[in-house]
């Protein structure tokens, strides 16, 4: 039976150390809803989405009560849009109407983010794609709930570099159109390479093609709870550094697989996943890089900080994969900046720079996440990093991802706040050189030689 | 079986367990295990008990304890055993 200590430690988890679900995520498909007709087209989602979806915040509320568990978000990801829109949108505004079905459908049902404003273009863009790449800026400005992504390359395609030179100004034009609120558009905007089809984590979670009619994904949290461990072993060997997150991570994980069972059943739909991934939040003590700290270094971005990086976002697997039936979504160790208040504490003290989130991003997922640049980094320049995030992703056959907000009005050492869970940031320097002449070269990048395994 | 774990903390003072158990007694909510300390003064009570054989439902078992809770002075949370299983047991 129970003992008090096992009660003790899990509440403690609960109340200190800012263990909770970060999401549960309802992933519904919208294939059925392809109609011609735009209105047509517009009602049929509106009414999946609202028909599937809306018992899942009273579930999740529930849940939340009887385990004593908080669930911070509920979500929904639906098929990518640019899949649904084809035959009935032969405009962009055409596209920007139904984010606003899916703004509409998402407030309906309570619902704190709805993902899947999204392209898969990771070889080639057909004319609709084009279309809802070209609609995102007006259709994020126009909305407050929706997030869009889009999946540029993967390591069976290669780069589309059409997209990534695309999506260099799409960004800064949603950067422009939203910068009365610090270019928070932006913040709800992801390009990714080897996107996976099941994520539950926004801005990038679409509902992918592979899955079936609705599923239900949770993502579990915890670097509070790493941390707190990890605190009780410091100078010990990485063999017990290495144990402890292992066994933390298991326990973390095990309340997501027992949250991703009890929702799939009240909520009479499949379980998917469960999302393995270390989530800040702008909170004190919920930080990735505290746990980086607190495992030896300065400050995030100090040298070793890729190595230290890569040990926890392994043992974090090592010991998650075990606690669940199923794993999948993007499942690592998050480096947002502006999210986690100890990020954001290295960037001021100059220990973190762009390059070196770079550099961390190949041993973790996922990318280049949630970084303030200024407001007049050149849409080329946006295009370059995102090349090199991609590059990454395509050669280590993992999920890389870039959102980037160049702050419109500001520049390197201004602060920008987002607010709730986007936290806060300081805008990071970017490196000034051209890489125009290279981003504008037409066509793709080939996929690498290590693709070719039949 | 519908176990559930209630943990009750906070300053002591006469007469807690004497509630609770009331509470749980009036509303057939069977105790398994009981167990408590005081330290420094303060009150740490965790109850396993079965709700099997009572009408009521969760939500309404865990505002009304949390309601005398508060009369008394204590934190009473009550939370589904499941939730401890799950983590602590393989």
């Amino acid at each position: 039976m129970i003992n008090r200590f096992e009660v003790d430690e899990t509440n403690e988890m609960i109340e200190k150390e800012n263990l909770d679900v970060r999401t549960i995520t309802m992933g519904i498909s919208l294939l059925d809803c392809i109609s011609d007709d735009p209105d047509k087209l517009n009602e049929n989602i509106y009414n999946k989405i609202v028909k599937k979806a809306k018992n899942l915040v009273p579930v999740g509320r529930e849940i939340e009560k009887e385990f004593g568990i908080p669930i911070v978000n509920k979500r929904i990801s639906v098929t990518p849009i640019s899949l649904i829109g084809g035959p009935a949108c032969k405009t962009t505004d055409d596209f920007v109407r139904i984010a606003k079905t899916l703004d509409r459908a998402a407030r309906d049902v309570s619902v704190n983010f709805i993902g899947g404003y999204s392209a898969v273009v990771s070889k080639g863009i057909t004319p609709a794609e084009e279309l809802l790449i070209r609609s995102i800026p007006k259709a994020l400005s126009a909305t407050g709930l929706v997030c869009s992504s889009v999946n540029v390359g993967s390591t069976k395609t290669g780069i589309d570099m059409d997209a990534v030179r695309l999506m260099g100004r799409v960004i800064k034009e949603t950067a422009e159109l939203t910068k009365e609120s610090d270019s928070l558009g932006c913040a709800k905007l992801v390009v990714f390479c080897n996107a996976p089809d099941d994520n539950p984590f926004m801005a990038g979670a679409f509902h992918g093609v592979t899955e079936g009619d609705c599923v239900i994904n949770v993502g579990v949290s915890g670097p509070g709870v790493v941390k707190t461990a990890v605190s009780k072993v410091r100078g010990e060997n990485f063999e017990v550094l290495c144990e402890t997150i292992k066994k933390t991570a298991f326990k973390v994980t095990r309340v997501g697989q027992l949250v991703a069972k009890e929702a799939s059943e009240r909520l009479n739909t499949p379980f998917g996943i469960v999302d393995l991934s270390l989530a800040p939040t702008p909170a004190i003590g919920d930080s990735v890089a505290d746990i980086l700290c607190e495992m030896g270094l300065e400050y995030a971005g100090a040298p070793g900080t890729t190595a230290a990086l890569a040990l926890l976002n392994d043992q974090v697997k090592k010991g998650g994969v075990m606690a669940s039936s199923y794993v999948g979504g993007l499942s690592g160790a998050f480096i947002p900046v502006s999210e986690d208040q100890g990020m954001v504490n290295a960037v001021m003290a100059k220990a973190l720079t762009i390059e070196k989130l770079e550099a961390m991003t190949c041993v973790c997922s996922v990318g280049l996440d949630m970084i303030a640049v200024p407001g007049d980094t050149e849409e080329t320049t946006i295009a370059g990093i995102i090349a090199d995030e991609m590059a990454i992703g395509m050669v280590n056959q993992k999920t890389t991802a870039v959102r980037l907000i160049p702050v419109i009005g500001k520049g390197e050492g201004e602060n920008v706040e987002f607010g709730g869970l986007l936290g806060h940031a300081p805008i990071m320097p970017v490196n000034r050189y051209s890489c125009s002449d290279f981003v504008n070269r037409k066509g793709r990048i080939p996929a690498p030689i290590h693709s070719f395994k039949n | 079986m519908k176990r559930i774990i209630i943990t009750v903390v906070g300053k002591d003072t006469v007469g807690i367990i004497a509630k609770v158990c009331t509470y749980l007694a009036n509303n057939r909510i069977n105790i398994l295990d009981i167990s408590q300390t005081i330290v420094k003064g303060y009150f740490n009570m965790m109850m396993i008990v079965d709700m099997t054989e009572s009408g009521k439902p969760f939500s309404d078992m865990s505002d009304e304890l949390f309601q005398i809770g508060e009369e008394i002075g204590v934190v009473i949370r009550c939370q589904r055993e499941e939730i401890f299983d799950s983590m602590h047991r393989v």
